[in-house]
């Protein structure tokens, strides 16, 4: 049996200590591959999740382990290193960088990781070759719009630019902030299905956070943070230590 | 590279900031190392105004008053140096050359120096450069006079005009040597030195204007023509201070001091360059005013890059936290931003330092003929360097506040992007 892509246990986190937890998962794990709904309303810990996952912050106690990878024990830089192979984010908004075309925004990820460019390589034979079939299966395939700069884009086609850089080099995970919060009601759908269906193409498994829960349906397993996150945080702020 | 690529891309993207902080460095960097660059040539001009004389003798007072009066024709001596003193000077067996100065003539307010055509062959000013002539010739007869530069411009003057040459050093004297007018024989060429404003006559012509004079006046019912005094003695009786090379420079010192001891008359010898530099170290605060004003100037700049940084900080802190997003270890996000300041900082010396030499070619002209200043620009002095060096260490140091924010910034922000 494979290693679950992500494993969290006993994870507890606080932003200083002395402030009371955000944050407190005794047990959570996606398999490789798997689509996951994470419903969360705002001041869930859902950032903070999200941070945990990235490695961008570490947890007070317990472990993450991406890919069998204990990411809670590595050092900053390897936890960078690590972000930058194995993950694909896409954030709420703004997700690209103003000052480069659309091209070499989706190419960043294989500037950044020697990983997945080589992966990116061996599947589509250079890193530009499979951005261009990243895009053109989310409807930009355009000559004159892969170099328009990205700023010219409609908000979904930016979200779908983004869509595309995540999926670049085939990084395990997907992470998906809020993706669709930008765009209108009947985009949504249609970003949720070519991300999906991008996803299991490439077989990254996705974690798609939103507190739009009529996009759930569309996913196989759907949770809500609240049921996996033990840490009182409605009344958080309140509690003095 | 990436990071490298990125930040220039970056950059370029917000030209039009980056673009107004290259520019205020530029010009605080052109101004600093002009204004340094002019310091350093005005002393030096200024140190050269007389070479490769190796002692000036007068009356005994202070150096300073010696060089003002002799040199620089500025103030009057306390006393002269006779004549018999001179000649014992100039036969000491350390002594090369003399030459002697007599003063307190002038004409229309420039003052006239008696002196002999040894003069002409041994002054040397700024890089060892001899005077030339503009036009004409060294006079050689009594009444020849040779004008300097800024004489012959301002007074109109050319060759074959007469001139008459009044009594005293003051712009409106009552007394003129109008029996015995001068012809102008030749005009040197400018120098930027006090001989531009000197009008130079053989010192047989100054003893021959003053032959019938007696302490400082004509005397009552003698006039001796100009043809008469041809024939006579005009060796005068004494002269007001001699320009001295010696045969080898290591016996200044002793030459110097057997002056200074002279039994005989009160004599002072100085060495010109030492007591110039004496002078020009009078003038050490205003020298250092400018230096100080050109520093804020740069700080000023640097202040400018600051807020440019902060300001653009704020702007790229979604950039910063994408980057790390996509894999970007803090250290390059921290070098993402001192790499621009120092970037600015050295793009802003280059434009400074093309935008001086600029300012200098098409100056130069001037600056050597109205001021006598040979700037050369390239290389740069190791002072110079320094302010350079000195300007890019300001630019790290700039750099590492906006940097530390951007570094923390992209610890904290973790996977919230703010707004």
């Amino acid at each position: 049996m494979t290693a679950p892509v992500l494993s969290l246990t006993d994870v507890t986190f606080r932003w200083q200590p002395g402030l009371p937890d955000v944050l407190s998962v005794p047990a959570f794990q996606m398999q490789p591959g798997e689509r996951v709904f994470l419903a969360g309303p705002s001041g869930s810990g859902k950032s903070t999740l999200l941070s945990l996952v990235a490695g961008i912050a570490t947890p007070r106690t317990g472990h993450i382990q991406v890919l069998g990878q204990p990411l809670s024990q590595m050092r900053g830089s390897a936890r960078d290193r690590f972000r930058a192979d194995q993950l694909g984010i896409i954030f709420q908004m703004f997700n690209l960088l103003p000052y480069l075309p659309v091209l070499q925004n989706v190419l960043l990820p294989c500037r950044f990781s020697r990983a997945r460019r080589a992966r990116a390589i061996a599947r589509d034979g250079s890193v530009e070759a499979q951005a261009r079939r990243l895009l053109g299966a989310l409807g930009l395939d355009a000559d004159d719009l892969l170099r328009r700069p990205v700023t010219a884009l409609s908000v979904g086609q930016q979200q779908r630019v983004a869509a595309a850089r995540a999926l670049m080099g085939a990084p395990a995970l997907v992470i998906a902030d809020e993706p669709t919060s930008a765009l209108d009601a009947d985009r949504r759908l249609e970003f949720v299905d070519l991300l999906s269906s991008e996803c299991d193409a490439s077989g990254a498994a996705l974690l798609f956070v939103s507190h739009d829960q009529t996009l759930a349906s569309h996913f196989p397993r759907r949770l809500s943070l609240l049921d996996i996150n033990q840490a009182d945080t409605q009344s958080g702020s309140e509690v003095t230590p | 590279m990436t990071v490298l690529s990125l930040a220039r891309r970056s950059l370029w993207n917000r030209r039009g900031t980056a673009a107004l902080v290259v520019c205020s460095v530029a010009l605080s960097v052109a101004l600093l190392l002009g204004v340094e660059r002019l310091r350093t040539e005005a002393r030096e001009s200024f140190a050269n105004t007389l070479s490769g004389v190796d002692l000036i003798v007068g009356a005994r007072s202070g150096p300073i008053n010696l060089l003002l009066y002799s040199v620089f024709r500025l103030g009057d001596p306390i006393n002269n140096v006779s004549w018999a003193s001179y000649e014992r000077i100039a036969e000491h067996p350390q002594v090369a050359w003399t030459v002697p100065l007599s003063l307190g003539d002038s004409l229309r307010g420039f003052p006239v120096l008696g002196t002999t055509q040894a003069y002409f062959t041994h002054y040397r000013y700024g890089r060892d450069q001899s005077l030339s002539l503009a036009h004409g010739e060294i006079f050689d007869g009594i009444f020849d006079a040779v004008l300097g530069a800024e004489v012959a411009r301002r007074l109109g003057y050319d060759l074959g005009d007469e001139i008459v040459l009044a009594h005293g050093t003051s712009a409106v004297s009552l007394t003129q040597h109008d029996d015995k007018p001068f012809r102008v024989v030749g005009v040197l060429e400018r120098t930027g030195t006090p001989v531009d404003n000197t009008v130079h006559i053989s010192l047989a012509g100054m003893e021959a204007i003053h032959v019938d004079w007696r302490g400082g006046a004509p005397i009552p019912g003698l006039s001796i023509s100009a043809e008469r005094v041809q024939s006579m003695d005009l060796t005068p009786d004494s002269i007001t201070a001699v320009m001295v090379g010696l045969t080898s420079r290591r016996a200044v010192f002793q030459v110097q001091r057997q002056i200074n001891t002279d039994r005989d008359e009160a004599l002072m010898a100085i060495m010109p360059g030492l007591t110039l530099q004496q002078l020009w170290d009078l003038m050490r605060v205003g020298e250092n005013a400018l230096l100080a004003v050109s520093a804020l100037v740069m700080l000023v700049a640097l202040t400018v890059m600051l807020t440019a940084l902060l300001t653009g900080l704020n702007e790229r802190r979604r950039e910063m936290a994408l980057l790390r997003a996509l894999g970007a270890r803090p250290w390059q996000i921290f070098a993402l931003i001192i790499g621009e300041s120092l970037l600015l900082s050295i793009l802003g010396a280059l434009l400074g330092v093309v935008l001086l030499q600029g300012l200098a070619l098409g100056a130069s002209g001037w600056l050597s003929g109205q001021l006598g200043l040979t700037v050369t620009l390239w290389p740069p002095t190791l002072h110079e360097m320094k302010i350079l060096a000195i300007l890019f260490a300001g630019g790290i140091l700039v750099g590492l506040w906006p940097a530390w924010r951007a570094y923390r910034n992209a610890l904290t922000d973790g996977m919230a992007i703010r707004m």
